[in-house]
């Protein structure tokens, strides 16, 4: 008994120290740090393809919704790190400036179809742009359509509601008329959920903050000139963000336990005939058992908010998502995160994955003309993108401080949204954090 | 056995005290150390001095909220979970038909964890308050009471038991005693009863103080501290100043060893006044 | 008097069935909504199931393809039976060991253990999973160390203060007849330490298999247990889904229940006796 309890113990003890020893090393694989939870999945598939073609093992840890930056943080000081990541853009190089590689000279780059918008410092390249997306106002035609019938109506067809107040005026007779058209809000929920906000402190955020800009001339390019913000054009912010509120499917108190995916539930079934997300939430619309809304009929209206001339404002397209590569991974690591990507952008199978299912507009000569995402969303972003006489709404939002500071702003839009925060208030906390979190980051 | 030659000793302690070492120890040390410098790595680190204690408590109210919000629901959760708990445990001490059904129907909440039970909470208290057209982020005193009722659906089984094992100890000769000499049930209770368990009280008020000082994972689910932070207790607070945000390392390591030194003058004063306690009966 | 008696007695039962009612819906409106679908959850969670809402297993389906809850399982059953594995053993010899032989090293080792019991986690969260990180003890192996090293506070703390009560009689005599100390500790201790080594059990199994920030900060990124899995759905796919996650509340509670349903005495045996020492 005792001798072998003893053997026991000392082979346990062997197995434990033995394994913990040593890592799996010498297999070939890329460690991949991926940033968009809604395509955790499909890497996934993508891994096992990539496997059988090359023999290479993609390791893909996907950072829950907010968490990049911190899971990021704490996987890169480890002995095993990520070797791909992805930046968002200046701010992101900024900080991940020791371990982005010059990715200059890879295959990929030379690919890139407008090198102005790679993510660059002096004369190395630094971020790989791997998507291009649009948002704006997603709505269902066939309920507009049902509307413009109606008596009374405050316009006769979409192509008439390009402005701010002609929108209102829209929104509010729906609103209105809800029993009629048979929906219970013109817009889905305001979701403000803790981590489910970012669609209002960032995307929604970067339409007056563009206009900021614009109006003083700043380059994002240069981040001394990002370091503190008016937000001048709060109160077109409070315009849409209101409407958003008072027209909406819920009562604004219940909006701090809202998801995206009850708000872009609510859309495909019917419930709400619009919501503002980008052509990346097709897969949640098309997703919904019961879903009651038909492609043909979803598009994209830009997000008016009532600032002099947005008759030829555009939806906003722009990228934040570039790949890095860890410069402090082994050259032959390096290498291989490299042949990974180019892999995926050029091989017919990878330009499948990214078209099909990952539905990716790519910003890639390798892509031809008939290789762009057919869903209806992504459609949109390509007609708008080729629509000259618009002028697109940057993504400016790549400037904005940190996770803190979105975190911050989206907390202060709930308890404006409950009633306990003035708008006054949310206002100076805006200009207030953006100063603080710029100075620290 | 006073002696034992070095190469046993090595054999019984060794195992354990290297795992101590590498996870406790060293950390813990290290961590100290770290509380003083600023770092995002441990090898980068930089001396700074005190800095980072007065950052802490300086640079916003998030750790003086969480401490306040944190001791508050210490003191309530304390009263309830033990009046609960003891009123289960004198109820099913009583000759009840099933009370071992009712004991084991009260205790299994404490077996499931925090993460779960804060979702469960979450779905139960949002169901409610829906009807009021609010949910639980609406203001940090809903988060507040939420917990605190999430705490004594998972404690008060606990602390039963504990009590339930102190009332079986009172000897019975000595309530039969009391009743001969004309005692009522409730001069019964006060005077035999609750002065037999008094230790197990002193155990549970431990047990709770601590488990509400400490309590992170119930707090991250039910409400990750919204609105805001208001409704951040203190590990939760002191977790995301330390990965929330960079350049934040050093301030989270500080928070983390006030709270140290929180946590760990209230365990000696419980000690203290346990063990004066103990001396004077 | 005794028809009064008898009254109050059913009142008290009464009484007693009904919040036994209350504390067993929470769980049942879990099990009632992870049979709707997600959208009919958050909204109405205590209106069951009908023709419109119903989505049979649906949820679980999706659920566990999601989460990869099987591998989740996995990794907390072996996680959790293997730490406890070496800290019952591990710590029983050690807290035999230092209790026996009076020196200054095991004292200063008593004292010690007994300190980190007061140390909260977030104290050494950082620099706990970086030298795990540097010792690759960052897998579900590794991980066992980190817990041995956690659990010795408590489990040493328990062990101690009941060999205390072990007569030094019985070893004594072993010793004559010849064992050497390891012999003594596995034929004869060893055995006596049982019902302290259950207390230990159940205390270590009931943290472990619901930890949540240890391994979430050691291996969360690569191997998710249980706890991790659920937090994930929070936001780890884009957005959350309440289907999944009420599936997911049912499948982690199931298997607690099941394990309390079938050790009851011990793990409340061990309650008391762990409670009363620490």
């Amino acid at each position: 008994m005792a001798r072998k309890l003893f053997s026991m113990i000392s082979i346990l003890l062997a197995a434990v120290l033995a394994l913990a020893a040593c890592a799996p090393a010498g297999a070939k694989e890329v460690y991949y740090l991926n940033f968009k939870p809604e395509v955790a999945e499909l890497y996934q598939k993508i891994a096992e393809t990539y496997k059988a073609e090359t023999g290479v093992t993609l390791k893909v840890v996907t950072a829950a919704a907010g968490t990049y930056e911190q899971t990021l943080k704490s996987e890169i000081a480890k002995a095993d790190a990520p070797v791909l990541f992805q930046i968002n853009g200046p701010v992101g190089y900024a900080a991940w400036k020791d371990y982005c590689a010059d990715l200059k000279d890879t295959e990929l780059y030379k690919h890139l179809s407008d090198k102005s918008i790679a993510v660059t410092d002096g004369g190395g390249v630094y971020g790989l742009p791997y998507v291009v997306e649009g948002y704006g106002i997603i709505y269902n035609n066939a309920v507009m359509t049902r509307y413009f019938t109606t008596a009374g109506a405050k316009a006769a067809s979409m192509a008439e509601v390009n402005t701010f107040a002609k929108l209102k005026a829209v929104v509010e007779d729906m609103t209105a008329k809800k029993a009629e058209l048979g929906i219970e809000g013109v817009f889905s929920s305001t979701s403000l959920k803790p981590g489910e906000d970012w669609r209002w402190q960032t995307h929604l955020a970067n339409v007056p903050v563009y206009y900021e800009f614009k109006a003083d001339g700043v380059d994002i390019k240069v981040p001394s000139a990002t370091m503190e913000i008016d937000f001048a054009y709060a109160e077109n912010f409070k315009n849409i963000f209101d409407l958003y509120l008072n027209n909406s499917t819920v009562a604004p108190t219940l909006l701090g336990s809202k998801s995206v995916d009850d708000s872009m539930a609510e859309f495909a079934l019917g419930k709400s005939a619009m919501v503002q997300n980008g052509n990346w939430a097709w897969g949640q619309i098309s997703g919904v058992a019961g879903n009651t809304v038909k492609a043909e009929d979803v598009k994209f209206l830009p997000i008016y908010m009532g600032v002099a001339g947005e008759e030829k404002q555009s939806i906003s397209v722009g990228t934040e998502n570039f790949f890095a590569i860890n410069k402090q991974a082994s050259a032959e690591k390096q290498k291989l995160a490299a042949d990974f990507i180019y892999w995926l952008y050029s091989s017919a199978k990878g330009k499948a994955f990214v078209t099909n299912e990952l539905k990716f507009i790519a910003p890639f000569d390798t892509f031809s003309e008939t290789e762009k995402p057919t869903d209806p969303l992504a459609k949109e972003v390509i007609r708008y993108m080729s629509d000259t006489s618009l002028y697109n709404v940057a993504w400016n939002f790549v400037v904005f401080p940190n996770q803190t500071f979105k975190n911050n702003f989206g907390a202060a839009l709930l308890q404006y949204a409950q009633g306990s925060m003035d708008w006054a208030d949310v206002r100076q906390l805006f200009v207030d954090q953006w100063k603080i979190e710029k100075a620290k980051s | 056995m006073r002696k034992m030659p070095i190469k046993f000793y090595a054999f019984f302690v060794l195992p354990t005290a290297v795992a101590f070492l590498i996870s406790f120890l060293i950390p813990f040390l290290l961590g100290i150390y770290l509380s003083f410098t600023e770092f995002t790595t441990v090898t980068n680190s930089r001396w700074v001095g005190v800095d980072n204690y007065v950052r802490a408590f300086s640079e916003d109210i998030d750790f003086w909220n969480a401490l306040v919000f944190t001791a508050k629901f210490a003191v309530v959760s304390v009263a309830l979970i033990n009046a609960f708990a003891f009123l289960f445990a004198f109820l099913l001490t009583r000759k009840i038909r099933g009370a071992n059904v009712f004991r084991t129907v009260f205790f299994m909440p404490n077996l499931i964890g925090g993460i779960i039970l804060g979702y469960i909470w979450q779905l139960i208290l949002n169901g409610i308050l829906i009807n009021f057209g609010v949910d639980i982020t609406f203001d940090a005193r809903y988060g507040f009471w939420g917990l605190v009722i999430l705490m004594n659906w998972q404690m008060a089984g606990y602390m039963m038991i504990i009590y339930i094992a102190a009332i079986q100890n009172v000897p019975p000769e000595l309530i039969e005693a009391a009743s001969i000499d004309g005692a009522g049930a409730l001069q019964t209770l006060r005077r035999i009863t609750i002065p037999m368990v008094r230790p197990a009280f002193t155990i549970c008020t431990f047990l709770t103080v601590t488990n509400s000082f400490k309590l992170f994972d119930q707090n991250l689910a039910l409400t990750a501290g919204a609105p805001g932070r208001a409704s951040s207790m203190l590990a939760l607070d002191i977790f995301n100043t330390f990965y929330g945000r960079n350049g934040y390392e050093g301030v989270g390591q500080a928070k983390a060893v006030v709270f140290f030194l929180i946590v760990g003058l209230i365990v000696l004063l419980q000690l203290y006044f346990s063990r004066r306690k103990e001396l004077e009966s | 008097m005794k028809t009064n008696n008898r009254f109050g007695m059913a009142a008290v039962s009464g009484f007693l069935v009904i919040l036994a009612a209350v504390y067993l819906a929470p769980i049942l409106i879990v099990l009632m909504n992870s049979f709707k679908g997600r959208f009919f959850i958050s909204d109405t969670p205590f209106a069951p199931p009908n023709g419109q809402t119903f989505v049979g297993i649906d949820n679980y389906i999706s659920g566990i393809a999601k989460t990869g809850f099987l591998q989740a399982f996995g990794y907390s059953l072996f996680i959790t039976v293997f730490s406890v594995g070496a800290i019952v053993l591990f710590t029983a010899m050690t807290a035999w060991c230092i209790t026996r032989v009076k020196s200054r090293a095991s004292s200063l080792l008593y004292y010690l253990f007994v300190f980190s019991m007061i140390v909260p986690f977030q104290m050494v969260m950082f620099t706990m999973s970086k030298m795990a990180n540097i010792l690759h003890l960052d897998n579900p192996l590794g991980i066992i160390v980190i817990y041995l090293g956690f659990g010795a506070g408590l489990s040493v703390f328990i062990y101690s203060g009941f060999v205390k009560s072990i007569p030094h009689e019985i070893e004594e005599a072993a010793t004559i007849d010849g064992c050497n100390p390891v012999q003594t500790f596995f034929w004869i201790v060893l055995p006596i330490l049982q019902p302290v080594s259950i207390t230990v059990a159940i205390l270590n199994a009931m943290w472990i298999w619901n930890d949540y920030l240890l391994p979430y900060l050691v291996i969360g990124n690569t191997y998710k247990t249980i706890p991790i899995a659920v937090q994930y759905l929070q936001g780890g796919y884009g957005s959350r889904d309440m289907g999944a996650m009420m599936a997911m509340l049912v499948l982690a509670i199931v298997p607690i229940v099941i394990f309390y349903l079938t050790s009851q005495q011990y793990i409340i045996k061990g309650v008391v006796a762990g409670a009363v020492k620490g």
